[in-house]
């Protein structure tokens, strides 16, 4: 049976691991690729790791900082953050992506998602929907809320509706959903499992949950109230609040597949 | 030391077979044609995305022959997800002719509750290989696919190696003599997709002369 799987993310910027460094306690971290391994040898079923600061004259970086990570990993990397064109795609993929994510560049041209599908194949594009809940929605005043699509961290709304964003993304060949609640993401109130829900209901493609997390019961809600295929964190996981370990041992708790962590961390 | 040429056609990370083969001990080329086969004691066909593109770069490279001759010959073969799919007559995916050298069809995983299939899944082995030497019966491995192999005719029991469940049960693993192949990806299935590649490198090994 298909596990459930647990991801931490990696938020990079100038090659460097930025979320969670101000905090003392985290004394290894920094280098995404020393991160990634750690992770690795404790259980994660992947890494995503998301290039936040994307400047166009840190791609040749952001490749070698990827090449590192995926050689000290074993696991399956997703990166994303700035790629725009399928020949970027290409060069993160070589580089030792297994995935990459579009967000702002999907939006600005969806077409890119079904040229990189094609390209590369589905399962290699993922398409990360960053969510804000808004009041109502328009000509369907039988649902209590909805939200819509911003980019640019979520600086900047787009208008579009996230649901029916994900439903088009997917129809264009994306392989994947990271859907990041926006309202949650640094709250540490629980992933939206509202959001999670709406979206993973009306998709045939796996979604990974993202925003929010606190703790071991978020995780099992993101699946079992959000029908979410994988759970992401960050912050909860770098500052070393909970483990992968004992997420993963709630969510077994709960009835949820997930593959044992290694007994021995190499 | 052994030699494993893995090829490169443009299908995506290397980096991560790479990084993999040599950490169990293996020196790895990666041949973009015919020429940089020579001696190499193994082969390694990785590879993600549709087989019709995937099958075109490899005509392009001049290499459909030379790995069809390779595999006729029973030397060391690997296939990994796409690497594996070509090795069967043909893909639904989007009807492309491939190498048959084994009898049967790559079609779309059935009763999926979600496809792609991504995330780990155990491999239920139906006989012993020493491809799995060491490895737990039922471990799970890294899968990212939507399509598999159906292997038909009268050796297609014996191919079958390994079966995985989603939804339905599909072949995730196959071997003929030499040639073995994995639906899933042992270069990013942590430590025990890193003793499938390190089986595979012995069973690679030159028998010393």
């Amino acid at each position: 049976m298909l596990t459930v799987r647990v991801i931490p993310c990696l938020d990079v910027a100038g090659g460097r691991v930025v979320k969670g460094t101000r905090f003392v306690d985290l004394v290894d971290a920094g280098d995404p690729a020393e991160l990634a391994g750690r992770y690795a040898a404790e259980g994660a079923d992947e890494i995503v790791f998301l290039d936040i600061s994307a400047a166009p004259e840190g791609r040749t970086t952001l490749r070698d900082v990827v090449e590192r990570t995926a050689r000290r990993a074993f696991v399956p990397l997703t990166v994303g953050g700035g790629v725009r064109t399928t020949a970027e795609m290409r060069d993160v993929l070589r580089a030792g992506a297994d995935k990459v994510s579009l967000n702002t560049a999907a939006v600005a041209t969806p077409d890119l998602v079904r040229r990189c599908a094609r390209r590369f194949g589905s399962q290699a594009v993922v398409v990360a929907i960053d969510a804000r809940r808004r009041a109502t929605t328009p000509g369907h005043p039988e649902e209590p809320f909805a939200w819509e699509v911003v980019v640019k961290g979520g600086r900047e709304a787009t208008g579009l509706d996230a649901v029916t964003w994900a439903e088009q993304v997917v129809e264009l060949g994306a392989g994947e959903l990271l859907v990041t609640s926006i309202d949650r993401d640094g709250t540490q109130e629980g992933f939206d499992t509202a959001l999670l829900r709406a979206i993973a209901d009306r998709v045939p493609v796996p979604l990974v949950a993202s925003g929010g997390a606190a703790g071991p019961a978020d995780f099992v809600a993101a699946v079992v109230v959000g029908h979410a295929s994988a759970v992401l964190a960050a912050s909860i996981f770098h500052h070393r609040l909970h483990s992968i370990a004992a997420v993963k041992a709630a969510m077994a708790a709960a009835g949820i597949p997930v593959r044992p962590v290694p007994e021995v961390p190499s | 030391m052994t030699r494993i040429a893995v090829v490169d056609y443009g299908a995506g990370n290397l980096v991560s077979i790479d990084e993999a083969l040599r950490a169990a001990g293996a020196e790895v080329v990666l041949a973009h044609g015919e020429a940089d086969l020579a001696g190499v004691d193994a082969l390694v066909v990785p590879g993600v995305g549709a087989a019709r593109p995937a099958m075109e770069r490899l005509r392009r490279r001049g290499l459909v022959e030379p790995i069809r001759c390779w595999i006729a010959a029973d030397r060391p073969f690997l296939g990994i997800c796409l690497g594996m799919q070509l090795l069967f007559d043909g893909s639904d995916e989007d009807g492309a002719r491939t190498l048959g050298v084994l009898a049967g069809r790559t079609v779309r995983l059935v009763d999926a509750p979600r496809l792609p299939h991504i995330g780990w899944n155990a491999v239920h082995r139906r006989r012993e290989h020493p491809l799995f030497a060491g490895v737990a019966p039922d471990a799970p491995f890294y899968f990212v696919h939507s399509y598999a192999p159906v292997p038909t005719g009268p050796a297609s029991a014996e191919v079958a190696l390994a079966l995985t469940e989603h939804g339905s049960e599909f072949v995730s693993a196959v071997a003929s003599r030499n040639l073995t192949g994995v639906q899933f990806h042992p270069e990013r299935s942590g430590r025990d997709g890193l003793v499938v590649l390190a089986n595979f490198v012995s069973l690679a090994a030159p028998v010393a002369s």
